[in-house]
């Protein structure tokens, strides 16, 4: 385990964020997980993000569900509230959250037994309300902290440690979420900070759920020969079709990453995610396109990561219901209770 | 001997066929003639086909609990007919169409029958089948108004006020209603010995559903997150809530200051909620005792992160599917020990749509303050009948209790924040909302367990300090929730109940007066239990405990938390789907004073 405290004092080298604050200020307490656990890659990425992007470190609503993924929330962004909620049910209670405050980036963190087993129907139905969050599944094939049963991402034929074959289909969450209709679906690797960290970046900004499967290897129990969730695996089989570079609205846009055809995409506050192609039969904007090309890939035992589709403009629950623009938790007594005259109106219609 | 007020009708019809509208009609227009009335839909889980009833209980003396027997019995299925016939008191009326003959072995001869062709009189005036079958109601609603001699203007006033915008429909209606007058009154024995006159026993009071009076409290007491998945009885507290809360609750633009979700089950219900209020927004969930069953984990979550929320468990008839469509109190001890470990959680019993309304707003300060689920025991005989009870009232200079919340200045000024930190005594700790502060008074909220400041430990002391501190925030609890109304003249026995058994006590009570049986009441209204219930118990040397469910869940609880004497309650019980009579407590009291005579004895 990962037990080396890490001083909170600033490092002068740390570059400072226009709020005067350091990454340090992003961080959250020390980890838990096994040493080289992909999931603290994953918590390191949201902590770069965050801090690049100068969010307030107190305006955000963590939460998640139960597993060793679920655990993380507590691993970054300490001066934000978080929740630890119950086996499977994180999405649940990130409606909940943002329903009583839309100012707060909401950010879940699950895992791939929490949401694809457990949770599936909760993954579903929190894609389909379209909540404004960002929604991380830190997938690594099995269940981590119950010790290494195999989850419903687990590929089949990919083995456990004993050289098991796992015999049953896969569950895609990637395809699933295309197919509901979320407006952002990546699928990235903890192992890949370059990608991973404007990813989120880009997520963060983006309007309704942001869903993004990160596969991160589980070193205790899934990280060996056969399986198909190892780091090795990974690298070897794994390819990006989008490479996405991410700038906030005062940031200048360079051009100067990896090849590929570019496009930039807007997003709603003003920032720009800059995409390069590196397939040319991809179209990050088809829904339908994207579902057919992963499938096909898959099929080939490719791993293919990078932005897999996006809808800027679009909207989220709260436009869907119509709610004020106040968060929900700020009205009082004068905003909520229609008083004493519209009681006797109400009453009188009971006469 | 001409008798006023008094009577019990049945309406028997086929669901689905729109009786439900003239029969609301009937009720409502002896309420506005000021006579006290009490509604009962007894309604099959079927949305069209099958057999329905509609009870009135007319009561001059105002007992409007449910009554045994049938005074009027409006027959109009035939598939139920000779259940229905059967169920008339000697001495009372079977009205029926007569446009097919009764058969011989229907007939009664200790009922009077009255026989009125309604589809034949149909026949030349409406061409459309459909539009007959609807008439129908209307017609048998103008023929009562006649045998029972209700003020006709009333209820040609209500067809209006109906049909108001609709103004088409309006003559057609009165049309149905005066056929079914005429020929009552031209060719039936019109008014019967039994009927109504105008009276002034309802005085102030509404006439409304419970399930409304929660919406509607709920509103009043600044809900603004309600989540929810359907199942009959709770339903209509769901789409009450947002139907008022379109009508009262937007801004200017148009846009809303509440948020509805329908969720994709209970589960998801429940955790909308418990998200919704860990973020600061007061937020409640409606369902029924299967919902409760599937709520049971997350109620567990709320219980240890200390999360306020509130649960409206409409009850019906269990375990299982059970009866999805009758009343039950079933679920007492599911709620007040839901979800693994050691939980507990407060529950209140509402008795009237006024106590629903009431209770709406109160379990949202009270599970604030307490900060914890807070779950609100009615049943479908309170929730979807409309019934009797006190206008609703709302003190505008009434403040919301937010319970102990620390904003940015607080936080400032604290020293130390410690979100488990029992700084006052009462086992309730300070919480903060997400985002308040940029340095101070955040905290990760968990399952498992926590020190003081919610640091995660798995530290024996810390673990056994926590559970023992909920325990005196339980105590907290037992001092604030409704306290319990007690009527105690120094009898030596007594009758304990709680929410709809409410309804017929006051009829009970006089039919044992009479029989020379005097008892002393106590309706419990919250648990944990009040110091007032044990000093009620302890005091007298019986009391009877009335449950609505087969194991008699409250005197069990009542046993588990007051360590009382088993012996010295005894239990009284109706659990077979209809609403509790005063003829079945009163028989069952009776019974036992038949074998054991001692305490009956009045004190000196
Ligand atoms: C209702 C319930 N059932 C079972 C468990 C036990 N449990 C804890 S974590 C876990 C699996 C977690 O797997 P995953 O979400 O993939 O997270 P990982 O540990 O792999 O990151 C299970 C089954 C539980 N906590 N709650
Ligand atoms: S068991 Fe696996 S998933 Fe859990 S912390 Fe260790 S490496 Fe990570
Ligand atoms: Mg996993």
């Amino acid at each position: 385990m990962t037990f080396v405290a890490k001083p909170k004092v600033h490092h002068p080298l740390l570059p400072v964020s226009d709020l005067g604050l350091t990454r340090r200020d992003y961080e959250g307490s020390v980890s838990t997980l096994c040493a080289g656990c992909g999931h603290d890659s994953v918590s390191a990425a949201i902590v770069r993000a965050c801090a690049e992007l100068s969010i307030p470190p107190h305006r955000f609503a963590k939460v998640s569900g139960i597993g060793c993924s679920s655990k993380t929330p507590s691993y970054f962004l300490s001066k934000s509230h978080g929740f630890n909620s119950v086996h499977g049910r994180m999405p649940s209670v990130a409606t909940g959250a943002n329903m009583a405050n839309r100012d707060l980036f909401c950010v879940g963190v699950s895992g791939d037994g929490d949401s694809a087993s457990i949770g599936l129907g909760q993954f579903a139905h929190v894609v389909r309300r379209r909540i404004n969050m960002v929604y991380i599944v830190d997938n690594n094939g099995i269940y981590g902290l119950t010790k290494g049963q195999f989850s419903a991402t687990n590929d089949k034929g990919s083995t456990n440690k004993k050289g098991v074959p796992n015999l049953h289909e896969p569950i895609d969450l990637v395809s699933m979420a295309l197919q509901i209709g979320a407006s952002f679906v990546a699928r990235s690797f903890s192992g890949d900070k370059r990608q991973l960290v404007p990813l989120i970046k880009a997520a963060l900004m983006h309007r309704g759920v942001s869903f993004l499967d990160v596969i991160s290897p589980c070193v205790a129990f899934n990280n060996h020969n056969g399986s198909t969730k190892s780091y090795e695996y990974v690298r070897g089989h794994g390819g990006s079709v989008v490479n996405a570079e991410f700038f906030a609205r005062h940031e200048e846009i360079t051009a100067d990453y990896a090849p590929g055809t570019r496009e930039d995409v807007r997003m709603p506050d003003g920032s720009t995610l800059q995409l390069y192609k590196l397939d040319d039969d991809y179209d990050v904007h088809d829904r339908v396109g994207a579902l057919n090309y992963m499938q096909r890939r898959a099929q080939e035992g490719d791993v293919v990561t990078g932005l897999l589709y996006v809808d800027p403009n679009t909207f989220d629950c709260h436009e869907v219901l119509g709610t004020v623009d106040t968060p929900l938790n700020e009205l009082n007594e004068t905003d909520l209770c229609p008083g004493s005259a519209a009681l006797a109106e109400l009453n009188e219609s009971f006469r | 001997m001409t008798m006023y007020n008094d009577f019990v009708i049945r309406f028997a019809n086929v669901n689905g066929s729109g009786s439900a509208s003239a029969n609301g009609m009937f009720a409502k227009a002896l309420y506005r003639m000021g006579i006290p009335v009490a509604t009962r839909n007894i309604f099959p889980s079927n949305i069209q086909g099958l057999p329905t009833w509609f009870e009135v209980r007319v009561s001059e003396k105002g007992y409007l609990g449910r009554r045994e027997g049938v005074d009027i019995m409006v027959a109009m299925n035939a598939e139920t007919l000779a259940d229905d016939v059967a169920s008339i008191k000697p001495g009372g009326y079977l009205f029926y169409d007569s446009s097919k003959q009764l058969t011989w072995a229907l007939r009664r001869d200790d009922i009077t029958e009255i026989g009125m062709p309604i589809s034949t009189l149909l026949l030349p005036e409406f061409a459309d089948p459909k539009q007959r079958g609807l008439f129908k109601n209307i017609v048998y609603l103008g023929a009562l108004s006649a045998l029972l001699n209700i003020e006709f203007e009333v209820i040609t006033g209500m067809v209006s006020t109906q049909y108001k915008g609709k103004d088409d429909l309006i003559a057609p209606n009165i049309h149905a209603l005066e056929i079914g007058r005429r020929y009552a009154l031209d060719y039936l024995d019109a008014p019967l010995p039994i009927q109504v006159r105008r009276s002034d026993g309802v005085g102030d009071r509404i006439m409304v559903d419970g399930n409304t009076a929660a919406a509607l409290g709920s509103l009043y007491g600044g809900a603004t997150v309600c989540a929810w998945y359907p199942i009959t009885p709770s339903t209509s507290v769901a789409e009450a809530f947002e139907k008022y809360a379109n009508q009262l609750r937007k801004d200017e633009s148009g846009r809303r200051k509440f948020a509805v979700v329908q969720s994709e089950d209970e589960l998801s219900a429940i955790g909308i909620v418990i998200g919704a209020a860990w973020n600061g927004a007061r937020s409640f969930t409606v369902t029924s005792g299967p919902g409760v069953s599937l709520m049971s984990e997350f109620l567990g979550l709320a219980y240890f992160a200390e999360i306020p929320m509130v649960l409206w468990d409409i009850q019906r008839a269990g375990p299982s599917t059970g009866m999805p469509t009758r009343t039950q109190q079933g679920d007492l001890l599911s709620c007040a020990y839901a979800s693994h470990g050691d939980t507990k959680h407060p529950l209140l019993f509402p008795s009237t749509p006024r106590e629903c309304f009431d209770f709406g707003a109160q379990s949202l300060d009270l599970a604030d303050r307490l900060q914890t689920p807070i779950i609100i025991l009615s049943d479908l005989e309170l929730g979807m009948n409309d019934s009797l009870c006190d206008p609703f009232a709302w003190d505008t200079k009434q403040r919301y209790d937010r319970g102990k919340v620390l904003n940015a200045e607080q936080l400032e000024e604290a020293g130390q924040f410690g979100r488990y930190l029992d700084v006052d005594g009462d086992g309730i700790g300070y919480r903060t909302y997400p985002g308040t502060h940029p340095e101070k008074g955040a905290f990760f909220t968990r399952g498992t367990s926590r020190d003081e400041f919610a640091a995660y430990t798995e530290s024996p002391d810390a673990y056994q300090r926590n559970m023992e501190r909920l325990v005196y925030k339980w105590e907290t609890a037992a001092k604030i929730v409704p306290q319990a109304v007690v009527h105690d003249a120094g009898e030596a026995a007594g009758i304990l109940y709680y929410g709809t058994s409410a309804a017929p006590m006051t009829e009970t009570l006089d039919m044992l007066a009479e029989d020379g049986i005097s008892l002393d009441r106590i309706r419990v209204r919250a648990f944990p239990f009040g110091e007032e219930v044990m000093t009620f118990l302890e005091r007298h040397e019986i009391v009877f405990v009335v449950d609505q469910n087969r194991d008699s869940q409250m005197r069990t609880l009542l046993v588990n938390e007051l360590e009382l004497d088993p012996a010295a309650l005894i239990p009284g019980r109706y659990y077979a789907g209809l609403s509790i009579s005063a003829d079945t407590i009163y028989s069952q009291v009776k019974a036992y004073f038949e074998v054991t005579r001692r305490p009956r004895i009045k004190r000196a």
